[in-house]
């Protein structure tokens, strides 16, 4: 790859999309995460009562959003490899023609 | 349900196997240990290159690191300590286990396959790639072997006593024993080996997790609904609820974010990225491990609260002050003592996998950070860099079993917080500004990984944890049990402002076309 073509490759449209797609998916995704855990922090610090509350006979809400977060944790994580793999790797693929 | 039930299941207190010498965990021990210096041996034959032993010449598949990556991070503190948690304090336990998977989804969305694509064997790659080479080496390179000694002391001295309470084996002859053992590992096998003794150890452990957690569950005609029950009908409703746990936000907050963005800092982790042939595999292999840490920990929850419905919680506490056997007292109430001797042994294996991983990465960090790009100015032919590594794991292997004697009896548990600490203050915040932003520079990167390392070893010392609880002082200095809130905030701060005083123009120019090699992997160590 000679030197204009990187900068051209760097400079195009579809490039500069394709990192700015990346990042606003994962930014938003790890403020999605972030609020989600900060939000159960200070929810058990600040109304612990509230999380007794209980559900159903056996459960209560501090079981069911405890392992509500450990499952969402990993579907976060599937929900990125799902678009990864579908949009951004398509990207890539559209772009690396043109470098060869 | 009826409560007669309840009734019949109440807890009792027989006298418990634990620290005899168990044939089956002895043989099942033995088993492991002959498997896995099998699978070194063959391994070894492979292991020729620079890339193949700090790499396994990045041939190992997605699920496979997944796996891997979740076997370095399960270790015998979480299986048994989290265990333990609940079983004597009941929810709490599940508020820190949280803590410690939800660092993965930021691993897979902030750092996974940057540090693939632009890295090559350790995260100082990615960080020095295009700023100044010995400054970066030097500053990262003291972050993460302070990470890395500081996490093997607390594995070590946790060993040593573990296998003394499981076998009834000398505390001294089981801190040897783990060093030979794990030293051989990386020596002769290197990543290959190490990837996988975690992979075997992963899938002992998460089975013999389900199995326990089945065996429990059978006891209450298989609903975990009538085992909450019976929890709340012995110990009260509060048991399944947040209690003690949390009561200042600050330090609540600061744990939260060491453990978080700690796992995101941990070289022993980031490492396992290069194993992989490209960042697809990477992103992959993350989403593995996050399913299967995750289900690890939804299990050790039911462990825990089998432990305290059926073995009591006296019973426990009886055993061991921190409730760290409630999970093998589980093992030998549901399954009798074949059982409780194959979970023993899992859990021994477990602590090898580890402290071979922390080894591997130790030794990389000292041959190819220091000795290649610190000493020989990053001039170096493979084999005298490969002949440096082998010397830095034969080092690293008995500094391990130094330090786990010299700890002999101590109270070693903050040191994994301080690991994560320094790794969420240091490691963190430098890997992630050298990936996305354009002005960092070399001197805001060393000013950044000091700070953050520095303030996280000097506030933790003047923190209730060690100023209070281990020196025996009445008041602390620093309010808050972690420091992380402060010493990653500083980091971030300080790398900041030090990058904008003083601009780094070639370093801005090429964060342009390292773009290339971090998004299209264009360039990427094959």
């Amino acid at each position: 790859m000679s030197k204009t073509n990187t900068h051209e490759i760097l400079q195009s449209a579809a490039f500069k999309k394709l990192v700015k797609n990346r990042w606003n998916i994962s930014l938003s995704f790890t403020f999605v995460m972030l609020f989600v855990y900060i939000g159960f922090l200070l929810l058990v610090a600040y109304d612990k009562d509230s999380l007794k509350m209980p559900i159903g006979e056996s459960l209560n809400l501090a079981i069911v959003v405890g392992l509500g977060i450990i499952l969402f944790s990993w579907l976060i994580t599937g929900a990125y490899v799902y678009w990864a793999n579908n949009y951004y790797d398509e990207a890539v693929k559209e772009i690396k023609k043109e470098i060869i | 349900m009826s409560l007669n039930l309840l009734l019949q299941i109440s807890p009792e207190v027989t006298p418990s196997t634990l620290g005899t010498a168990n044939p089956v965990s002895i043989a099942i021990f033995f088993l492991f240990v002959a498997v896995t210096l099998y699978i070194t041996y063959w391994a070894a034959k492979k292991t020729k290159t620079g890339s193949e032993f700090y790499a396994a010449g990045r041939n190992i598949s997605g699920f496979q690191n997944g796996l891997a990556l979740a076997g370095d991070y399960m270790s015998a503190a979480s299986f048994l300590g989290i265990a333990g948690m609940v079983a004597t304090k009941g929810y709490d336990g599940l508020i820190y286990s949280i803590g410690f998977l939800v660092g993965w989804p930021l691993i897979m969305f902030l750092v996974a396959e940057p540090l693939r694509n632009l890295g090559k064997y350790t995260f100082a790659d990615v960080v020095a790639f295009r700023l100044k080479q010995r400054p970066i080496r030097i500053a990262a390179a003291a972050g993460s072997l302070m990470t890395i000694a500081f996490y093997l002391i607390a594995q070590m001295v946790g060993a040593g006593s573990l296998i003394k309470t499981l076998f009834g084996l000398d505390y001294e002859i089981a801190v040897v024993v783990v060093g030979v053992v794990m030293t051989s590992y990386v020596l002769f096998g290197g990543m290959l080996a190490t990837t996988w003794v975690q992979i075997i150890k992963a899938v002992l452990l998460l089975s013999g997790a389900t199995i326990l957690v089945l065996l429990a569950l059978s006891k209450f005609n298989f609903s975990p609904g009538e085992l909450f029950l019976s929890v709340k009908s012995q110990y009260g409703a509060d048991m399944l609820a947040p209690g003690g746990f949390i009561t200042n936000p600050f330090d609540a907050l600061s744990l939260g974010l060491a453990l978080m963005l700690g796992t995101a800092g941990l070289p022993h982790i980031l490492m396992r990225f290069y194993t992989v042939p490209d960042d697809k595999a990477a992103r992959k292999s993350v989403f593995v491990a996050t399913g299967f840490i995750g289900y690890f920990y939804i299990l050790t929850f039911f462990i825990g609260f089998a432990a305290l419905a059926l073995v009591g919680k006296d019973a426990i506490l009886g055993l061991d002050k921190g409730g760290n056997m409630a999970a093998l007292l589980l093992a030998e109430n549901t399954g009798g003592s074949a059982f409780l001797g194959f979970i023993a042994s899992v859990a021994f294996a477990t602590i090898l996998a580890v402290v071979a991983g922390l080894t591997l990465s130790g030794a990389s960090t000292i041959s190819h950070d220091l000795y290649v790009h610190v000493v020989k100015h990053g001039v170096s032919d493979e084999k005298g860099e490969m002949k440096v590594a082998k010397r830095a794991t034969i080092f690293l292997g008995v500094l391990a079993v130094a330090l786990g004697l010299m700890f002999k009896g101590q109270n070693v548990a903050f040191m994994v917080g301080l690991a994560f600490s320094i790794a969420a203050s240091a490691n963190f915040p430098a890997l992630l500004m050298s990936i996305i932003w354009k002005g960092f520079t070399t001197k805001g990167a060393v000013w950044c990984m000091v700070t953050g390392a520095s303030l996280a070893l000097i506030l933790i010392v003047l923190s209730p944890t060690v100023w209070v609880d281990i020196m025996g002082n009445s008041e602390a200095i620093f309010p808050l049990k972690n420091p992380t809130i402060v010493s990653m905030t500083s980091a971030f701060v300080v790398g900041i402002i030090v990058s904008l005083l003083q601009p780094e123009k070639e370093a801005a120019d090429l964060f342009e076309s390292e773009k290339l090699r971090t998004y299209l992997g264009h360039g990427s160590e094959k």
